[in-house]
């Protein structure tokens, strides 16, 4: 444990829980546009890290949540971990084993649900053809007990809650509600009976009266079918609702992570904190709300990264504590991969409450 | 957000609810795909002229040998008598051999309809795959092809289609593949559009996410929605492959030996027809000519309408 991270006094060391996905060092950038005649001459764009340093686990059966703000790179570290984005460094490891070449194979185990049910279903395609499509894409025609093809599409649908699932076969997206193609989603991930969902946003695009009911279903897929979910929100409220441990990341870090309650009751971070202040059923919403601009990744400030907007810094506490000068000038480590309760902030190692 | 036990989700149509083939899902699928867009041509009345124009020309060129005497266009058999204008034996004249018009005609359909297809399928093929290449792949490849096809876009056809012809000698063949190297660069131009597009669909990532290689996703995502776009550009591109073949033909370009509208205009030309005021000779092959081009933009247009998403709002 790096000595910036401080472990929470009463962290669940059970120690027992095995990581189906350890990601390591994890490093994405982006590099900006430059115009024709600049690139021929050799300029670069800017680079902007969207993901810079984060250590994480993904336990069997559990549910974490990866929030914070827009921009923040929880999109492209869930995207780095399904294989779509290549990282400039780092690892990441499904059962003990670095991804490399096994992509395909690690794709049967892995699958993910998008933000936008409408765009991730093709309108050309009529519903069973897309639960179908990774079971031709993977030339499975026959499941483990000898099932037709038929036989588990309509078992996904069925799981899904897209019931009597015959009855969806013949329709296009367009004919189902919003609700209804995330389930068609979640369906198309289900019939290849993965190990590991990684959900961006599932329920941001959806009617309020429908989010439960999508929630509920993964909760319901954790317990039935022991699949450990990474759900990626920028709504803290939504991750106390279905997450056993969260991770808090500002600007390609994790700032914090730890168990649900831990982290949502008791915040070490300020970031965690002014987070939280905004959910409404948290807490107060007299307290002071994030100022400043939103962070741009291609200039990461010096010394903690939080520390332009930090309240503790602008309030003078942390002067007053001697430790400003560290929040300003001394990088902060990125934070192990651990089941503890971690923050990476020089306020939390001094014991102190933000 | 309270968490409740999921309700059971109903469809609205109840088919039966037989357990049915994948397969059979396919095809009754597709079959009411077709049924859905003819339903929406049949009510295009510019669409319907078009079709109906083009069905009469096919069935002649089709039915070309029951209904006309192939021997009697060789010029060493026609009975004829040569430069009679219209009568009751030949209702549209006859040329320098004596052969009647209408059996030129009748011919000529087959040829200039031939032309016009097979170039337009060499047109599509070569077009498409440099669409789809440049598009999906980008970088490097892009680059290059787009240079390629900015290179034909640019270099003035009727140049290149004349050097080529003359180059690899009038025959049938030669002229369908002048014309398909000449014309694949606008096609090329508008699939690598529309690629670009389709590409960064979500469902392309969630196939991707999924473990789809390239070919999947080009076949079974980007090309069914490229294809539409392509289409009705196809039914344009036949016209546009027919109106090639006559300049060529008129040209001096065109096969001899193959009687298509456009030489049968040649040699209207070459024979003095004008001065002469052959007008039968000269006109028919052109109003042909003219009819099916209308024909085929007409139906072009039609398509357009009801396969592109962007006009079929309007």
């Amino acid at each position: 444990m790096s000595a910036e991270a401080v472990p929470a006094r009463d962290a669940t060391a059970s120690g027992e829980a095995r990581a189906i996905i350890e990601v390591r060092g994890l490093e994405v950038g982006f590099e900006g546009r430059v115009g024709v005649l600049a690139g021929l001459l050799g300029r670069r764009g800017a680079r902007a890290r969207a993901v810079d340093g984060v250590d994480l686990d993904l336990y069997e059966g559990e549910v974490l949540a990866l929030a914070g703000e827009s921009g923040c790179g929880k999109t492209t570290t869930a995207r780095a971990i399904m294989g779509l984005l290549r990282p400039q460094a780092g690892e990441i490891r499904f059962e003990g084993r670095p991804l490399g070449r096994r992509l395909r194979a690690y794709r049967r185990e892995v699958q993910m649900v998008f933000q936008d049910p409408t765009g991730s279903l093709n309108p050309r395609k009529t519903i069973y053809e897309i639960v179908a499509e990774g079971l031709r894409i993977h030339r499975i025609s026959q499941g483990p007990n000898g099932e037709t093809e038929e036989e588990l599409v309509a078992r996904a649908l069925s799981r899904a809650g897209l019931r009597p699932p015959e009855r969806f076969y013949l329709l296009y997206p367009h004919e189902l509600s919003g609700g209804q193609r995330q389930r068609v989603v979640i369906a198309g991930a289900l019939v290849l009976d993965p190990r590991v969902i990684v959900a961006d946003e599932p329920v941001s695009n959806l009617d309020a009266s429908v989010r439960g009911e999508i929630l509920a279903l993964l909760m319901k897929l954790r317990e039935e079918l022991r699949i450990s979910i990474l759900v990626v929100t920028h709504d803290l409220g939504l991750a106390w609702t279905v997450a056993d441990r969260v991770a808090v990341m500002y600007l390609g870090r994790i700032v914090e992570i730890g168990p649900a309650e831990e982290v949502l009751q008791r915040p070490r971070h300020p970031y965690t904190r002014a987070l939280l202040d905004v959910v409404p059923e948290a807490g107060g919403i007299d307290r002071p709300i994030l100022s400043g601009e939103p962070p741009d990744p291609t200039r990461v400030p010096n010394g903690c990264r939080f520390h332009p907007r930090c309240p503790a810094v602008a309030s003078g506490r942390a002067a007053r504590l001697g430790i400003e000068e560290r929040c300003r000038t001394v990088p902060l480590a990125p934070l192990p991969a651990a089941q503890d309760h971690l923050v990476a902030c020089y306020l939390a190692e001094l014991g102190e409450r933000p | 957000m309270a968490i409740a036990e999921p309700p059971v989700v109903q469809a609205e149509p109840p088919p039966p609810p037989t357990r049915r083939s994948a397969r059979a899902i396919t095809w009754a699928r597709r079959r009411r795909a077709v049924a859905a867009h003819w339903r929406v041509y049949r009510r295009n009345r510019q669409g319907m002229w078009g079709l109906a124009i083009l069905l009469i020309f096919i069935a002649l060129a089709l039915a070309a040998p029951l209904l006309v005497d192939e021997r009697r266009l060789e010029p060493a058999f026609s009975t004829g008598i040569p430069f009679q204008p219209p009568s009751a034996d030949a209702w549209l004249g006859t040329d320098k051999f004596g052969r009647s018009m209408v059996d030129l005609l009748v011919y000529g359909a087959r040829i200039s309809l031939l032309v016009g297809f097979t170039a337009t399928v060499g047109t599509m093929l070569i077009g498409s795959v440099v669409g789809i290449a440049a598009g999906y792949y980008g970088g490097r490849i892009d680059a290059l092809l787009n240079a390629f096809t900015n290179w034909f876009l640019v270099l003035p056809w009727i140049v290149l289609a004349i050097v080529l012809a003359s180059l690899l000698g009038a025959t049938l063949f030669n002229i369908i593949l002048v014309i398909a190297i000449t014309s694949w660069a606008g096609t090329a131009r508008l699939v690598r559009a529309q690629t670009l597009t389709v590409k960064e669909r979500p469902y392309v990532e969630r196939a991707r996410a999924l473990g789809a290689g390239d070919w999947h996703l080009i076949t079974r995502h980007i090309l069914p929605n490229v294809f539409p776009v392509i289409f009705a550009n196809t039914v344009l591109t036949v016209a546009l492959s027919i109106l090639s073949e006559t300049t060529l033909s008129i040209l001096g370009l065109g096969d001899p030996n193959s009687v298509s509208w456009g030489v049968i205009i040649e040699e209207s030309f070459s024979s003095g027809a004008l001065t002469a005021g052959y007008w039968w000779w000269l006109i028919p092959p052109g109003v042909c000519i003219v009819l099916v081009t209308l024909a085929f933009t007409m139906c072009g247009y039609a398509l357009d309408e009801i396969l592109n998403p962007r006009l079929r709002e309007r």
